[in-house]
C-alpha cells in the first residue's frame, strides 16, 4: 500500500534528518513508530505527504510516486492521505461541523468550500463521523472551546472525512493525559480496524505503542535500527533505540507514573 | 452511542436570521458608498482626472533629478525639526502624565469630575491633527518653531495619555495589593506599586510617538510652524520641482533613521 | 506593546529601599533596575542636547507676548462657538469630509487585503513579496499631506483627490499590519489544512481568513477615525473636507466659527470611538 524507497532528507545546513528509509506498510496495518526526540519521526511522516519536501528515495502510495509530483497533482494525492497532529491544529475559530468539513477541501470546488455550500452525501458523512467519535451535541460549537481529547477527536474525524487510504498521525497523545490518552488510542486502533485503514503512528510512549501497534519501527539518528512486532521490542532493542541513559531514564520516569497511579487508586479505595 | 441511522444531510453555516442580517449589512454598506461617492464626485472635474497621468508624467519629469546643491540649505531646518519633534515629544509626555493617572479609573482621584475631564482633554488633544493645532498657534503666537513645538506638544498629550491611562488600568492588582498592605500611603502605592509596572510601557510609548512626531513635524512649515516644511513650502510656492524632490529625499532619509532609532530603542526595552 | 518587565538576575542599586527601608520585593527591585537602564544611559547624552536645542531655539518673546491676547480671544471663541454665521460652508466641508472618509476607507481596505496577502512572506512568492512590501513602504514613507499635495496637482482641487489620497494611505496602514498578523498566525492550522490537499485559495479562507479576520475589523474601524481626522487637514492644500473651511476662518479671525469647527471635529471622533467599540463587540 505505502511503500518508502530509500527516503532521504538532508537540510541545507547540512543535518541529516533521514537516511535511507525503507519501509512497506501493507492495507490495515497499523504501525507505530517510536525513537528518541530528534530521531526524524515526524520528519519521517511530513516527508510521505511532502510537508516537508523529501531530498531523496521514493514515496509509493499505492503505484504513484508522492515524491515526484507537481503541485496540482500532489494535492490531488494529499486527499488519499489524513493526517492527525500532536496538538490538534483545529482552525480554533471555526465551528466543530466546519472543521470536519475541512477534510472535504480537496475534493469540493473552492465557491463550494467558500460559501459552505457543502454535497449532502458530505455533510451526512460528517455527522455520521461526529457520532462514531461521541461528539454529536459539539457540531456547531467554536473548535477552542472544547476540551483536549475532544479537539484530538475532531481532528480524528476531519482527517477521516477525506475518506483516506492512509492515516498519518503525529503523536496523538502527547498533549493528553493518560485516561484520554487511552481513549484517543483505542478510537484510533478500533477505526482502523474497522475500515482495514493503514496508519502509522509517531508516538513516545513506548508502553502505549506496545498495548496498541501491530507493528513497531524503531527510528535512530534518521536510521531504521528495528522493525518487528511488538512483542520483539526486548530490552536490548529498547537500549539501541534509545541509547542506555534516555532508557533507563524513561524506565524510571514510566515507573514513577505506574507508582503515582497505583497509590492514587489505593487512597480512592480508601475513602470509599 | 444512541443508534441513529438517519443522518441529517442538512446543514447550515449561519442561522437564517444571522444571514439576513449579513446580507442587510452588507447592503447598507453599499448603498452608502454608492450615495457617498455620487455627494462627494458631485463636482469633480472628470477631464482633470483623465488627464492626471500626463500631468503626472510633467512634474515627474521636472521633479528630476533632484537639486543636490540644495543640501546645505536644508541643514539648519532639519536641526530645526528634530528639536520641534524632540522637545514636542518631551512637553507633550510631561503634561500626559498627569492626564493620564487622572484618566485612569484605579488612580484617578474623583470617578465623576476629573476623570470626565482627563478623558476630554485626551479626545480633544488626539481628534485634532498636529497641523490643525500648528494652524491655530501660528495664527496666535505667529509662525516659527515655538508654534510647532506647542502644536507638537499639544497632539502628543492625547496619544500618549490614551494609551499610558490604558497600560495603568491594566496594571497587575495583585502587586498594588501588596504595596497597599505594607501601609503605604496612596501617593507611595502609586510610585511603588504602578510606576514600576507602567515604565517599560510609557517609554516605549514615549519612543514611539516621537517617532510619529518627526514626520508630522516634517510638514508643519507648510502652515508656518518652522522645520524643514518651510523650505518645502518656499520651493512649492515658485514650483522649484529639484528642490523639492531634495526635500523629500531628505525627509524620507529622516523618518527611516528615526524608526530605526524608535524600534532599536524599544526592543531594548522590552 | 511592551507589558510587563522581563525578570533579569541583577542586584538593584543599594539605595532602592522601600518606605520602611528594607530592600524591595524581588519584582519591583527588576523593575526598578530596568527602569534606571535607558535613563542612565541617556542622562548624559539627553543634557547636551537640550542645551543645544534650547540655545539654538529662536524665539519672538515679544511676539508671543502679543499673541497670548488672541490666544485669549480664540479660547473664548472655543467656548462660545458660532454653528450659525457660516454654516453653509462649514456644512458643504463637513459632508465632503465624511463622504470621503467613508469611500477612502472602503476602496483603501478592499485594496490592501490583496497587497497585504502578496506581503506576508507565508503566502507569497518571493517576488510578490518583494513588491508588495515596496508599495507598503512607499504608503508609509510619505505624510498624507505631502501625497495630496500631489495628488491635487494632477487631479484638480476637490474631495476626489483627498479620496486618492487618504485610500492611498490606508494601504500603507491595514496592508502591512495585515500581513504582519498573517506572518504571524500558527502555522499548525495551516499545515492541517494543507495535508487534506486544499487549494491555495480554500487554505486562505479556512486557515488564514479566521485567525486574521478579527483583526483586520478591529483596524479598519481604527483607520475609519484615522481617515477622518486626516481628512480634515488635507483640505489645507486644497483636497477637500472640513480642513479648508477651518484654514479660512482662522485667516479672518473668525474665532467662534473655528471653535464650532473644532468642536464638530472632536464632536464626531468621540461619536465613532463609542460606536466602533460597540460595533465591534457586536461583529465579534
Amino acid at each position: 500500500m505505502l511503500h518508502l524507497k530509500g527516503l532521504g532528507k538532508t537540510y541545507k545546513t547540512g543535518d541529516v534528518a533521514l537516511s535511507d528509509v525503507t519501509l512497506e506498510v501493507p492495507k490495515g496495518q497499523i504501525m507505530g513508530l517510536i525513537g528518541p526526540s530528534g530521531a526524524g519521526k515526524s520528519t519521517l511522516i511530513r516527508c510521505i505527504n511532502r510537508l516537508v519536501e523529501p531530498t531523496a528515495g521514493a514515496v509509493m502510495l499505492g503505484d504513484v510516486d508522492l515524491a515526484s509530483l507537481g503541485k496540482r497533482e500532489l494535492r490531488r494525492q494529499r486527499r488519499r492521505i489524513g493526517m492527525i497532529f500532536q496538538e490538534y491544529a483545529l482552525v480554533e475559530r471555526l465551528t466543530v461541523m466546519e472543521n470536519v468539513l475541512s477534510g472535504r477541501l480537496g475534493y469540493v470546488p473552492f465557491w463550494r468550500s467558500f460559501l459552505r455550500r457543502y454535497p449532502p452525501q458530505d455533510i451526512q458523512n460528517a455527522y455520521r463521523l461526529l457520532d462514531r467519535v461521541g461528539l454529536m451535541e459539539h457540531a456547531d460549537k467554536r473548535a477552542d472551546a472544547l476540551s483536549g481529547g475532544q479537539r484530538q477527536r475532531v481532528g480524528i474525524a476531519r482527517a477521516l472525512a477525506q475518506e483516506p487510504e492512509l492515516l498519518l498521525v503525529d503523536e496523538p497523545t502527547a498533549s493528553l493525559d493518560p485516561k484520554t490518552s487511552r481513549q484517543i488510542m483505542r478510537l484510533l486502533t478500533e477505526i482502523c480496524a474497522e475500515r482495514g485503514l493503514p496508519a502509522i503512528v509517531n508516538i513516545h510512549d513506548v508502553p502505549l505503542a506496545q498495548q496498541f501497534m501491530q507493528r513497531i519501527v524503531g527510528l535512530r539518528a534518521g536510521r531504521v535500527v528495528f522493525d518487528g512486532p511488538p512483542e520483539d521490542l526486548t530490552e536490548a532493542a529498547l537500549t539501541e533505540i534509545y541509547g542506555a541513559e534516555d532508557w533507563h531514564a524513561m524506565r524510571a520516569g514510566d515507573a514513577e507514573q505506574a507508582e503515582a497511579e497505583a497509590e492514587a487508586r489505593a487512597r480512592m479505595e480508601a475513602l470509599a | 452511542m444512541t443508534e441513529i441511522t438517519h443522518y441529517s444531510q442538512v446543514w447550515a453555516h449561519r442561522t437564517p436570521r444571522k444571514r439576513l442580517f449579513m446580507w442587510l449589512g452588507w447592503l447598507a454598506l453599499v448603498a452608502l458608498f454608492v450615495w457617498c461617492w455620487q455627494v462627494m464626485t458631485e463636482n469633480t472635474i472628470w477631464a482633470f482626472v483623465a488627464d492626471a497621468p500626463r500631468q503626472a508624467a510633467d512634474i515627474g519629469g521636472r521633479m528630476m533629478p533632484p537639486r543636490l546643491s540644495y543640501l546645505p540649505e536644508l541643514m539648519v531646518p532639519l536641526w530645526d525639526t528634530i528639536n520641534i519633534a524632540t522637545l514636542g515629544t518631551l512637553g507633550g509626555v510631561i503634561m500626559a502624565v498627569p492626564v493620564a493617572f487622572m484618566a485612569a479609573r484605579n488612580t484617578t482621584p474623583s470617578q465623576h469630575i476629573l476623570r470626565p475631564i482627563a478623558l476630554f482633554i485626551i479626545v480633544a488633544s488626539r481628534s485634532i491633527n498636529s497641523l490643525i493645532w500648528a494652524l491655530l498657534l501660528v495664527a496666535i503666537i505667529g509662525p516659527g518653531i515655538l508654534a510647532g513645538i506647542v502644536a507638537i506638544a499639544l497632539r502628543s498629550i492625547g496619544f500618549v495619555g490614551k494609551l499610558l491611562y490604558e497600560a495603568i488600568e491594566e496594571t497587575d492588582a495583585r502587586q498594588i495589593e501588596a504595596v497597599q498592605a505594607t501601609g503605604a500611603s496612596p501617593a507611595q502605592v502609586v510610585s511603588y506599586g504602578i510606576v514600576p509596572q507602567v515604565m517599560p510601557a510609557f517609554w516605549g510609548i514615549s519612543v514611539f510617538r516621537w517617532d510619529i512626531n518627526i514626520r508630522e513635524s516634517t510638514i508643519l512649515g507648510l502652515v508656518g510652524a518652522g522645520g524643514i516644511g518651510l523650505k518645502l513650502q518656499a520651493s512649492l510656492n515658485v514650483l522649484a520641482w529639484p528642490q523639492v524632490t531634495m526635500i523629500l529625499i531628505l525627509i524620507l532619509g529622516t523618518v527611516v533613521l528615526s524608526e530605526w532609532v524608535s524600534a532599536r530603542v524599544r526592543h531594548a526595552i522590552i | 506593546m511592551p507589558s510587563r518587565p522581563k525578570p533579569r538576575l541583577r542586584r538593584a542599586p543599594g539605595w532602592r529601599r522601600s518606605p520602611d527601608g528594607r530592600a524591595l520585593p524581588h519584582h519591583l527591585e527588576t523593575a526598578a533596575a530596568d527602569r534606571d537602564r535607558p535613563a542612565l544611559a541617556a542622562r548624559p547624552a539627553g543634557g547636551i542636547y537640550l542645551v543645544l536645542a534650547i540655545g539654538t531655539l529662536e524665539v519672538d518673546w515679544a511676539r508671543v507676548a502679543a499673541g497670548l491676547e488672541r490666544g485669549q480671544r480664540f479660547v473664548m471663541g472655543f467656548l462660545s462657538p458660532d454653528f450659525a454665521s457660516r454654516w453653509t460652508d462649514i456644512r458643504q466641508g463637513l459632508i465632503e469630509s465624511l463622504t470621503m472618509t467613508l469611500t477612502s476607507t472602503v476602496v483603501g481596505v478592499l485594496i490592501s487585503v490583496p497587497i497585504g496577502i502578496g506581503a506576508a512572506r507565508n503566502l507569497a512568492p518571493r517576488a510578490v513579496y518583494y513588491l508588495c512590501r515596496g508599495i507598503i513602504a512607499v504608503s508609509r514613507a510619505l505624510q498624507e499631506i505631502i501625497i495630496a499635495i500631489f495628488l491635487v496637482a494632477m487631479f484638480g482641487f476637490g474631495p476626489f483627490a483627498g479620496f486618492l489620497t487618504l485610500s492611498f494611505a490606508t494601504i500603507g496602514f491595514i496592508a502591512k499590519l495585515l500581513a504582519d498578523d498573517i506572518e504571524e498566525i500558527e502555522e499548525a492550522q495551516a499545515e492541517a489544512i494543507r495535508a487534506t490537499g486544499a487549494s491555495w485559495g480554500q487554505l486562505v479562507n479556512y486557515a488564514i481568513q479566521p485567525q486574521v479576520m478579527p483583526r483586520l475589523i478591529g483596524l479598519s474601524l481604527y483607520r475609519l477615525d484615522i481617515n477622518f481626522r486626516e481628512s480634515a487637514v488635507i483640505g489645507i492644500v486644497g483636497a477637500g473636507g472640513i480642513g479648508a473651511t477651518l484654514n479660512t476662518a482662522i485667516d479672518r479671525y473668525e474665532y467662534d466659527s473655528a471653535g464650532a469647527i473644532l468642536l464638530i471635529i472632536i464632536g464626531i471622533v468621540m461619536v465613532a470611538e463609542y460606536g466602533s467599540s460597540y460595533l465591534r463587540k457586536f461583529l465579534q
